[in-house]
């Protein structure tokens, strides 16, 4: 056996140490907020408790615990935590995705109408009862989030297809289809139901259960094995179509399958949590100061990221006002658009 | 067996931007695309390097059709460095050279050490290894034109393709470029504004004037003041310079009325 002599690193010196402990540094940031965020509430579970009833139902063993607090942790706080998580890292992934195709910093689903796409298509399916044999909720969102992007592209390019003006469009297409759903809200729905659709519309992340996490996690799952293998298509999208083209690239089979993407990632994330804005936007820039711009190391750090900030978000809406709740949404705008604010005057004094 | 036209038109939303132009340049030689503002430089050299179809015509490398290749298997053979390339993302100019890697790249990463060389090489040959951890915002123009063609020269590419390079630098630079690129063992078609750059460095010359071929061959045969009075609307003096034997052109002035 021979031992090889140590390679010398090619890259900027750090980097490459620097990612892993990044990326592990995400990871365990995450788990370990989800294992606070479960501890948190109205009923007191303590961290011993939240791992003992874990351990119970992952790894078979038998301790006792109470049965009310095994229902409140694995019932509830557990699958709310694990769906907060999806939310974060999708509509992190999403604004990864945007922000590079559309070269616009300022890209993210809700931004660009495709959440409120998608939530004019869950309530057509949900109120109006349109196909809910045939689509249910998830394929109606993804239908609607479709239109969305659709009708954004198109006008931009309308308007003369410049970076900028995809983000006007997006404002033009939020307002529309905000209004068609208060419209198919106020005209078609009773007062209860139009409570519970206005909560959800907000963001909310009330009564999820496993079958949501499922969903959500796969969906997630994909979006983020997608964006590794292609990783360096979003990477060649940074100085525009024609470099990406000279790249390699088939830059209209790229776009479309990642606008496809994406609009799936937030159609299945609207359908589950409704449209919860800010997330996308902000973390992919909070993930760049960590990782740099490449985005095999932007993407899952976007993800780690994004979920741990979700999970934290959920859970203090969740006791801020305790017994009733706020709109995840909301928690997420308060302090989503703080920290945006802060990280445009950064750009600037780099700049 | 290069990249080559073939009587291509491109018809642009009813304009004909390039019309019937064939060009078929010598393995190895640098080829200069010349004509005013508008002439079709830039659209030819887009159905050069594939991202546009011609409406007519064929584009062929290796004397197969452009179209029926993958962008990737075209991208491993033809680099391209276009104007106006700019980002809104904080990257380093080495993560910029390494973005010529990607068409080298298969899904599951592919030879780092190989990368890794020629990213090392195209940084040095354009004299930017001092640069590499710089962030692009922070770079001049002519600094940033650099590091395209740094970018281009990581894709190892045969045929080079450049679309004004020497625009935004300075006069020591854009000589540098151009010696370069013609001391690459590549072929290199090349939009440019400065007829004397042309003259010194090229091969050969293709004057377009509204999307047509009006003339083309050696600088010395191409470059006379009856043609540069037809295409660029000027009154030129050509003479060959004894050492290079390569013509040298000198615009004279028409007083009361503003000429380049």
């Amino acid at each position: 056996m021979t031992l090889s002599p140590a390679r010398p690193v090619a890259s900027a010196p750090g980097s490459r140490l620097r990612f892993p402990a990044v990326g592990l540094g995400a990871l365990a940031v995450l788990l370990g907020s989800i294992g606070v965020a479960i501890t948190l509430g109205p009923a007191d579970v303590s961290l011993v408790n939240v791992r003992d009833i874990l351990l119970n139902h992952l790894a078979g063993a038998d301790i006792p615990v109470r049965v009310s607090e095994d229902a409140i942790v694995w019932n509830d706080r557990l699958p709310r935590a694990l769906v907060a998580a999806a939310c974060g890292a999708g509509l992190g992934l999403c604004g990864v995705i945007l922000q590079s195709l559309l070269r616009n910093p300022l890209a993210d689903p809700y931004v660009l109408g495709i959440s409120s796409g998608a939530s004019t298509g869950a309530v057509v399916v949900g109120i109006l009862g349109v196909g809910t044999a045939a689509l249910g909720i998830p394929g109606g969102a993804f239908i609607g989030s479709l239109a969305a992007f659709g009708v954004v592209l198109l006008i931009a390019r309308l308007a003369g297809g410049s970076d900028d003006k995809v983000i006007l469009a997006g404002i033009a297409v939020t307002q529309l289809f905000s209004a068609l759903t208060s419209f198919v809200i106020f005209a078609f729905a009773d007062s209860d139901e139009a409570r519970g659709v206005m909560f959800w519309l907000l963001g909310s992340l009330e009564g999820v259960r496993w079958n949501d996490v499922v969903l959500c996690g796969l969906a997630v799952l994909g979006g983020l094995v997608f964006c590794l293998v292609r990783a360096p298509v979003l990477d060649a999208f940074a100085f525009g179509d024609d470099v990406a083209s000279s790249l390699g690239v088939s830059v209209r089979r790229a776009r479309l399958t990642f606008m496809i993407v994406t609009a799936l990632l937030t159609a299945t994330l609207v359908s589950v949590a409704g449209a919860i804005g800010f997330v996308g936007l902000v973390l992919p820039h909070a993930a760049r100061f960590l990782t740099g711009p490449l985005h095999v190391r932007l993407v899952p750090v976007t993800a780690l990221t994004g979920a741990a900030f979700m999970v934290w978000v959920d859970a203090l809406s969740r006791v801020a006002f305790s017994p009733s709740p706020l709109p995840v949404g909301v928690g997420t705008a308060l302090i989503g658009v703080p920290v945006f604010i802060a990280i445009m005057f950064r750009r600037r004094r780099a700049l | 067996m290069t990249l080559q036209t073939r009587a291509v038109t491109w018809n642009r939303g009813g304009r004909l931007v390039v019309d019937g132009v064939s060009l078929s340049p010598k393995p190895g030689a640098t080829v200069g695309l010349l004509g005013p503002n508008g002439s079709g430089k830039s659209s030819l050299l887009r159905l050069l390097c594939g991202s546009v179809r011609p409406t007519s015509g064929v584009v062929t490398l290796d004397d197969r059709s452009l179209a029926a290749l993958s962008r990737r298997d075209a991208a491993r053979a033809i680099a391209t460095v276009t104007q106006h390339a700019d980002t809104v993302v904080d990257i380093t100019v080495r993560d910029i050279v390494a973005l010529g890697r990607i068409p080298h790249r298969g899904v599951f990463g592919g030879d780092r050490d190989a990368d890794a060389a020629a990213v090392a090489e195209a940084l040095e040959r354009t004299g930017l290894t001092g640069k590499a951890g710089e962030l692009w915002h922070r770079l001049s123009g002519g600094e940033r034109q650099r590091v395209h063609i740094a970018r281009a020269l990581a894709q190892q590419p045969r045929e080079l393709l450049l679309d004004e390079p020497t625009n935004h630098l300075d006069i020591r630079y854009q000589l540098d470029l151009l010696q370069l690129v013609t001391e690459l063992p590549v072929t290199t078609v090349v939009a440019l504004h400065d007829l004397n750059l042309a003259a010194m460095f090229c091969d050969t010359v293709l004057v377009l004037k509204d999307g047509r071929a009006v003339a083309g061959g050696t600088p010395v045969e191409v470059l006379t003041p009856e043609l540069i009075a037809e295409v660029y609307e000027v009154n030129a003096a050509v003479r060959i310079d004894e050492a290079t034997q390569r013509p040298h052109i000198t615009f004279t002035r028409s007083w009361g009325d503003e000429v380049e």
